[in-house]
């Protein structure tokens, strides 16, 4: 079972890294509104598992972090 | 004072900071690995800057699920003295020892500068040889020590007195300039509720020796032994 997570930062939050890669993109002369730079952990599992405490309490920071789960 | 210098994979300020308590402050200090489960028998630990498994997933967070992160937990719930230095402080609220989060600076660079910092709260056992509203100077060196904290939380830590440092000017007046990486308030240091458990990314280990052209620092290690 193959699950990936897509880890954001929250929306609201400042995000740097983001900020930059727009700003760099609309230099280019894309349309670009807005850009969040997150990060996907890609998980290979043996079976079935309670995915939304794996996640929450171990792989982000809910503070300042969501995610997705594909 | 019997001292523990927690050692990391990682961790790079660990022999300052043993040399620190050792031979500047006199007192017996151990390293202590990441796989140690118990800290019975210290006062005081120190969980040192660096970069603990590389901070890999973010800074701080896998060092916090090692068992020595959980006796760390453990010792602090008990009364013990707990002092995070830079990537100890990020290893702190990863721990939920202290509140916030520290992410990238504002400006995405790695800072690396010394730095005025005002003594906002020197009521606690790490600051209490300092005068309340005294300026400092200490060395920062982070990628990520952008203090964060959602409004309601952030007011909640101002009106307990949580927040023990706050970046300057020489003057000591609180400017976006004198910010050097976009902290929330100009917040560079917090303890924990009880003031048992301090964080701050500057480096006091490094400003102890008028060799190293300042000495701030040690007043904050020998505010730990009066």
């Amino acid at each position: 079972m193959r699950v990936r997570v897509l880890i954001l930062p929250k929306k609201g939050l400042l995000d740097p890294e983001g900020r930059a890669v727009k700003e760099m993109l609309l230099d280019e002369g894309f349309p670009v509104k807005d850009v969040k730079v997150g990060k996907v952990v890609e998980l290979e599992l043996e079976r079935e598992t309670d995915i939304k405490t794996m996640v929450e309490k171990y792989l982000i920071n809910p503070l300042v972090e969501e995610y997705i789960v594909e | 004072m019997k001292f523990a210098v927690c050692v990391f994979p990682g961790s790079n300020c660990d022999y300052d900071t043993y040399y620190v308590i050792r031979d500047l402050l006199g007192q017996e200090v151990s390293f202590v690995d990441y796989t140690t489960k118990d800290l019975k028998g210290f006062d005081c630990v120190v969980i040192p800057g660096g970069f603990s498994f590389g901070d890999y997933l973010r800074a701080g967070v896998l060092a916090s699920k090692t068992p020595l992160g959980k006796a760390i937990v453990d010792f602090a719930q008990k009364g013990g003295l707990v002092l995070g230095i830079c990537n100890g402080f990020q290893i702190l609220t990863e721990l939920k020892l202290l509140p916030g989060a520290l992410l990238k600076n504002e400006n995405m660079r790695f800072v690396c500068k010394d730095v005025y910092l005002r003594v906002e709260n020197n009521r606690i056992a790490f600051t209490k040889r300092f005068e309340r509203g005294e300026v400092i100077r200490m060395p920062i060196a982070h990628g990520e020590g952008r203090y964060y904290l959602p409004e309601e939380e952030l007011r909640k830590i101002e009106e307990n007195g949580q927040v023990v440092l706050r970046y300057c000017d020489e003057d000591g007046n609180i400017t976006p300039q004198a910010n050097p990486n976009g902290s929330v308030n100009n917040i560079a240091g917090v303890c924990n509720k009880e003031g048992n458990v301090f964080g701050l990314m500057p480096h006091p280990e490094r400003a102890c020796e008028d060799i190293l052209g300042y000495r701030d620092g040690i007043i904050l290690w020998h505010s730990l032994l009066a």
